[in-house]
């Protein structure tokens, strides 16, 4: 009992040492609060649980990184940076191969490129049209229907373009081949219409009222409004949006793997076949390679510069809605 | 006078303020038009669909197993591979991902650690998918040899829906009013029973919103699971169905497929009856129970719902190999007999049926929650 007495007496002594040393502008935290605490493990167990699912992201980001790094550093280490970046063939499964990334890029850019000059202007069209020009029951019903068309299974896309797009395209471009990058760009100009136009017109709706309305009591007609006042008060939030769409359009697989042919081609011609990054990594995985050989890892140091790439924009895209949200 | 050779500058003017309209009107119609290509895209689509593949759907087609002959070949093993897969990934990411979101939401200080976490979930949310494929086959099927198999697959799934439920589930926590926290917590409510008991229910349509919109993704998703390896032609099942035929050898074999004991009688109990092949090769229907038969006869028999539901249970189908729709899907539109592009258009409805259902759900359940939302 002495014993605990003195322990006791020590700890309030510390106690009061603690109160006295504090800050006087910083109240103590009550000591209730830690004593409800403790007295709960179970809380402090849901707790911990709670916090390693959230930490599970973390982890997902680092494995993701790691497998691609780890996977491929053979492949770097057989073939050098310098080769892979320079050279203009990639054929890395022949028996003669070549390892240059160029072609894939090449096909990457086209399609993403084709997939812009539809998506950039319709995206934009529409999303001045819903933000600005559209009543509130408009919004309400055509928001919901282009989220349905952005839950449209990629593989269908891929069989439209093959089967629908290219025939129509081949009427009216005569020698067009079976596969070709122009309706696999297309098609997938039409799937990122909904993000841009998603992202756009959020941007457009956070503009103040007030720019409007100064620029609707200066005489500006609601299309000189929203050019020239809302468009440009929001262009960082819509250049956002639009990097977002090349990220995804960078990103896309089936489109591309069923509609624009399966050759890597060093061509800027829509009009030809070509694969691109996403492409040759699905063409590789269906066929059967022993795990370690050159080919299983080119296609993960082709992920991995898929990944370096949709980062960069992410990022991009990420600083520039960031600093939209900045603006008001 | 000078002045009098021009029009009245009233007049200038209203002709510019009609022509300025105009240009209004006219960009109206541009973006009606634009707005519009999306659901004239949508419907093309369904459309070439059921031209294509709309005499295909039919019973048989969803019945039967893929076949070598595209007017014989049918989506069942797709069908039961993509519920089998989706529940995986469901039982895995709904669960991390509302504690994830939880986690962010109601526990999380403004640390290094959350702010990690946040941009982690942001980065995920961006990847293409086919990067979560080569992270599969990598992490899943060569480091944790879990194979080419159904639970690589769900896991794969998981991870991919995991930033939209996190999402999701933390727009819904927060659109959550403080005061049904701050009304549990004065009431004596630990943090966890706040947050399980009331804000958690407040927020569940939300949260049931993004997991449908997560699943969906994943039952349309099909480049991951070619990276991993997922098979197009699987020609059985992973799991029994009740009317599937199951065959039982009468008599003790041994490895060579020979009989042991012939001439015996042995008593049999087949508890949904059905057909015996005598070892004269005459057939006798057994009715439900009991029944004495020679030795080197086969029954034929159903397995019914009971025995059928025990090869549910996941650690007898976790394992498997599997093909899912959209791999089926893109299969049979590679192939270069066109007689098969019926059938993927076919699959191709049966798919999109499946995620505008899904979406469509979605969709009129944040329609009703922002109708009924009355804090």
């Amino acid at each position: 009992m002495r014993n605990v007495s003195w322990r006791a007496k020590k700890r309030t002594r510390e106690w009061a040492l603690q109160q006295i040393s504090q800050p006087m502008n910083k109240p103590a935290r009550p000591r209730q609060d830690f004593r409800v605490r403790r007295a709960r493990p179970l809380e402090r167990l849901i707790e911990a649980g709670l916090q390693l699912s959230a930490l599970m992201a973390v982890g997902i980001t680092i494995s993701i990184f790691w497998i691609l790094i780890s996977e491929s550093i053979g492949f770097f280490q057989h073939v050098g940076f310098g080769r892979f970046l320079t050279q203009t063939r990639w054929t890395p499964l022949f028996a003669n191969p070549s390892f240059g990334i160029a072609p894939l890029l090449c096909g990457t850019l086209l399609t993403t490129l084709v997939a812009l000059a539809l998506a950039g202007p319709l995206g934009f069209l529409a999303a001045v049209y819903l933000s600005e020009f559209a009543s509130a029951r408009a919004r309400e019903i055509i928001k919901p229907i282009l989220e349905l068309l952005a839950g449209v299974p990629t593989v269908i896309y891929g069989y439209f373009a093959l089967l629908f797009v290219t025939p129509m395209l081949q009427a009216v471009i005569p020698g067009l081949p079976g596969f070709n990058t122009l309706s696999a760009g297309l098609v997938i100009g039409v799937m990122i219409i909904p993000y841009i136009t998603s992202l756009s017109e959020d941007a457009m709706r956070a503009v103040p009222n007030a720019l409007r309305d100064g620029s609707l009591a200066l005489g500006g007609t609601r299309l000189e409004t929203a050019l020239s006042v809302v468009a440009p008060a929001a262009a960082s939030g819509i250049a956002g949006a639009f990097v977002l769409g090349i990220s995804r359009a960078v990103g896309e697989t089936m489109v591309v793997a069923i509609a624009a042919g399966q050759q890597p081609q060093l061509t800027l011609d829509p009009r030809e076949p070509a694969a691109t990054i996403t492409a040759f990594i699905a063409q590789v995985a269906l066929g059967d390679l022993p795990h370690g050989s050159i080919g299983y890892q080119s296609i993960f140091a082709a992920g991995l510069t898929l990944l370096v790439i949709t980062l960069v924009f992410n990022l991009a895209a990420f600083w520039m809605q960031r600093r939209f949200r900045e603006a008001y | 006078m000078a002045h009098a050779t021009q029009p009245p500058r009233s007049l200038t003017g209203s002709a510019r303020v009609r022509q300025r309209k105009r240009a209004d009107s006219a960009f109206i119609l541009w973006g009606i038009l634009a707005t519009a290509l999306g659901l004239i895209v949508l419907s093309a689509v369904v459309l070439v669909l059921l031209h294509d593949g709309g005499a295909r759907l039919n019973w048989d087609f969803l019945t039967s197993f893929p076949s070598r002959k595209p007017q014989a070949a049918g989506l069942i093993a797709a069908l039961i591979g993509s519920l089998l897969v989706i529940i995986t990934t469901a039982v895995i990411a709904i669960p991390l991902g509302i504690a994830a979101a939880i986690y962010l939401e109601e526990y999380a200080p403004k640390s290094a650690l959350k702010d990690a976490v946040e941009i982690a979930v942001n980065n995920l949310a961006a990847v293409p998918s086919i990067v979560y494929g080569l992270l599969a086959l990598g992490l899943f099927v060569y480091q944790l040899h879990l194979g080419r198999s159904i639970a690589t697959a769900g896991l794969t799934l998981a991870l991919l829906i995991l930033p939209i439920i996190i999402v999701a589930t933390r727009e819904a926590l927060r659109s959550t009013p403080a005061t049904i926290r701050e009304a549990a917590l004065a009431l004596g409510a630990t943090k966890w029973q706040a947050t399980q008991d009331h804000v958690l229910p407040a927020a569940m349509p939300g949260v049931v919103t993004g997991i449908i919109i997560g699943l969906s993704r994943a039952m349309g998703e099909s480049a991951p699971l070619i990276t991993i390896g997922a098979l197009s032609f699987v020609a059985f099942l992973p799991v029994s169905l009740p009317q599937e035929p199951q065959y039982l050898q009468i008599g003790r074999y041994d490895a060579q497929q020979t009989l042991q004991n012939p001439g015996e009688t042995v008593s049999v109990r087949v508890p949904r009856g059905g057909v015996a092949i005598l070892p004269d090769g005459s057939e006798r229907a057994i009715a439900p129970g009991s029944a004495d038969l020679p030795t080197g006869s086969q029954v034929r028999t159903t397995l019914g719902l009971a025995g059928a539901a025990a090869s549910w249970s996941p650690s007898s189908w976790l394992g498997e190999s599997f093909s899912v729709l959209p791999i089926q899907m893109f299969n049979w539109t590679s192939r270069p007999n066109p007689a098969f592009r019926a059938n993927a258009a076919a699959a191709g409805l049966a798919l999109l049926a499946i995620t505008l259902l899904l979406n469509g759900g979605a969709v009129w359940l944040r329609y009703r929650l922002r109708r009924s939302l009355r804090w």
